[in-house]
């Protein structure tokens, strides 16, 4: 216990405190941080269209990819649960991308694959698609991003699995006694039994999404270009803290951060109670 | 749904449905063909750009852009060769052992300190307990950037830039909430009964833990150890931030060197050494999958 208290107090919950301050403060690492009371929350707003940008395109990111990722994960996990035998290889290479795909080599991997002259531009050319690279392209380097991260749909793919294998078998037997075809069996069955499991898939891969970083660091060489459509809000957060030294702007834009992902959680397990249903246990 | 129900429901669909049996296991067999097509299609999709980086590292520089096939059309081993020569006048072996003295200290932190905690949450009755369970399950979803600028800072203070200790330190102080909620979850399944049996014979909370706990937990370790290697092997904003040169690279970030310099030029290289930093991990993933898939299905579902 006591170690998880220091590290909960000195590296948690103290730095929590401490961005907090700094979030009202101008410090550039080296002078002491000076107080700006809102400065920096009002000049993200109104002042800054990089910051905006880099809202638009997280949310854009996060709104598509995630539910995308999810029914990905749901469909194939659906198809997976079909059949026993043989499907134990599927899971695992679906699983696959999702463990590697924070590593750097996936993104200079996705960078190459979608690159001019690359695997995926020159089989889109057979079908008379002649695009070009995505990397460069303005308006496709984002659709780029969210398919790397619906590519990772495992993780939750093998929750949801879990998941569909303790649905009772009668269930489903009921509902076709009762006429129900595929469609209804769904809608009726699957969904409501699953909603547990899709309400936590859906807040972690939500959360996770907004915090996309690495792999668009890697594919932008750290510049969020072209245009600042890979500019992504942890990636402008870490330019403006660490490149540019304004420490007290990044810990507000953290903060930001925070305040919309604890709306997030807050409004889920709110409307969770409309939606989830916990089989067999009263609350 | 009652045993009884289901046992009429059957009845009546046999009465109702008396289809020959044979015609059913055709149209079975018809889907398994179908689920099998899509499956391997959809398994062809996802591989392909893993395929596609084993065999690229085979190509020479020259071949990227004009052959975005798998196969390369002069295949080469000339990628390694120069990539093992290293880079920057730093050998390609350093880079290894730097990731790997890293995420195996990482580990060992984890398993160490995440076992306490979870000990401690799961068993031990102290005031606050429950608020403190609710923090450490908050921290789950606590964006890692609204510490990361101040934890710098403290760092930076200390003096303790360009060394290891910013990315092993946590690790030692249970700050992934992750570990301890798994370890603790397994935990709660053990039988209380073995505990109470050997606190009645005098054993403390040490002792317990060390004799009756840690060896039934094992599976939770192990799960864990992988997940913290792979996790640590993979970490990128981590070594970006506190390490500073380049013979103190982890292969991450080392990546960048050969990424930056010669990415127009040696496309090669660049991907032969990706294709190196990738191994460890598909190893450690083929050997345990398993456990790892296990892993995220019972802390998804336990949550």
């Amino acid at each position: 216990m006591l170690p998880w208290m220091i590290g909960f107090l000195g590296l948690t919950l103290g730095p929590m405190i401490y961005s907090l301050y700094l979030s009202f403060t101008k410090y550039n690492l080296f002078s002491d941080p000076q107080f700006v009371g809102f400065d920096n929350y009002v000049r993200m707003f109104t002042q800054d269209p990089q910051f905006m940008q880099s809202v638009q395109i997280t949310l854009i990111y996060v709104l598509v990819g995630t539910p995308v990722k999810l029914a990905a994960a749901l469909g194939v996990a659906m198809l997976l649960n079909y059949r026993n035998k043989g499907s134990g290889f599927f899971r695992s290479s679906f699983y696959a991308p999702s463990l590697i795909g924070a590593s750097v080599s996936v993104a200079i991997v996705w960078r190459a694959m979608f690159s001019s002259g690359g695997p995926v531009d020159s089989s889109l050319s057979i079908f008379g698609i002649n695009i070009g690279g995505w990397v460069g392209n303005i308006s496709l380097v984002l659709p780029m991003m969210i398919l790397l991260a619906v590519w990772q749909f495992g993780a939750p793919m093998v929750i949801f699995l879990a998941g569909l294998k303790q649905i009772p078998q009668e269930l489903y037997e009921a509902a076709s006694v009762d006429g129900a075809g595929p469609v209804r069996k769904f809608k009726s069955v699957t969904l409501p039994m699953l909603s547990s499991v899709i309400f936590f898939n859906l807040l972690l891969e939500t959360i996770n999404a907004f915090q996309v970083f690495s792999s668009a660091f890697i594919i932008s060489n750290g510049s969020g270009g072209p245009a600042g459509m890979t500019n992504f809000y942890t990636l402008y957060l870490y330019k403006r803290g660490f490149a540019d030294g304004q420490m007290g702007y990044a810990a507000a834009m953290a903060w930001v951060l925070l305040i919309v992902v604890a709306i997030i959680a807050f409004v889920l397990f709110r409307t969770s109670n409309r939606w989830v249903h916990y089989a067999g246990e009263s609350k | 749904m009652s045993t009884i129900e289901v046992d009429r429901a059957e009845l009546l669909e046999g009465q109702l449905n008396p289809a020959p049996k044979r015609k059913k296991v055709k149209r079975g067999t018809v889907n398994t063909v179908i689920w099998f097509a899509v499956l391997i299609v959809t398994t062809a999709v996802i591989l392909y750009p893993l395929v596609w980086l084993v065999f690229s590292t085979f190509k020479p520089s020259a071949e990227f852009g004009q052959n975005p096939g798998l196969i390369p059309d002069n295949p080469t081993i000339n990628n390694y060769l120069k990539v093992l020569d290293g880079i920057a006048g730093i050998p390609l072996w350093r880079f290894f052992a730097n990731s790997l003295l890293i995420a195996v200290l990482a580990v060992i932190g984890v398993l160490a300190s995440s076992a306490l905690a979870a000990y401690a949450f799961a068993r031990i009755k102290f005031k606050g307990v429950g608020i403190f369970f609710a923090a450490m399950i908050g921290t789950l979803l606590l964006p890692f950037h609204v510490i990361i600028i101040p934890q710098y800072i403290m760092f930076q203070k200390l003096d303790l830039i360009d060394t290891y200790v910013p990315l092993i330190l946590p690790k030692f102080l249970a700050t992934e909430a992750f570990f301890v909620f798994l370890i603790v979850q397994f935990i709660r399944n053990i039988p209380r009964d073995m505990d109470e049996a050997a606190r009645i014979d005098g054993a403390g909370h040490i002792r317990i833990f060390f004799s009756i706990i840690l060896p039934l937990i094992r599976p939770a370790l192990i799960t864990s150890a992988i997940f913290a290697f792979i996790w640590t092997w993979n970490d990128f904003l981590g070594p970006l931030l506190y390490v500073n040169s380049p013979e103190k690279y982890p292969l991450p970030i080392a990546l960048r060197l050969y990424n930056d310099a010669t990415s127009t030029s040696d496309y090669g290289a660049t991907v032969a050494v990706s294709f190196l930093a990738l191994l460890p991990i598909l190893i450690f993933f083929i050997v345990f999958q398993r456990f790892l898939v296990e892993g995220v299905a019972t802390q998804g579902l336990k949550g």
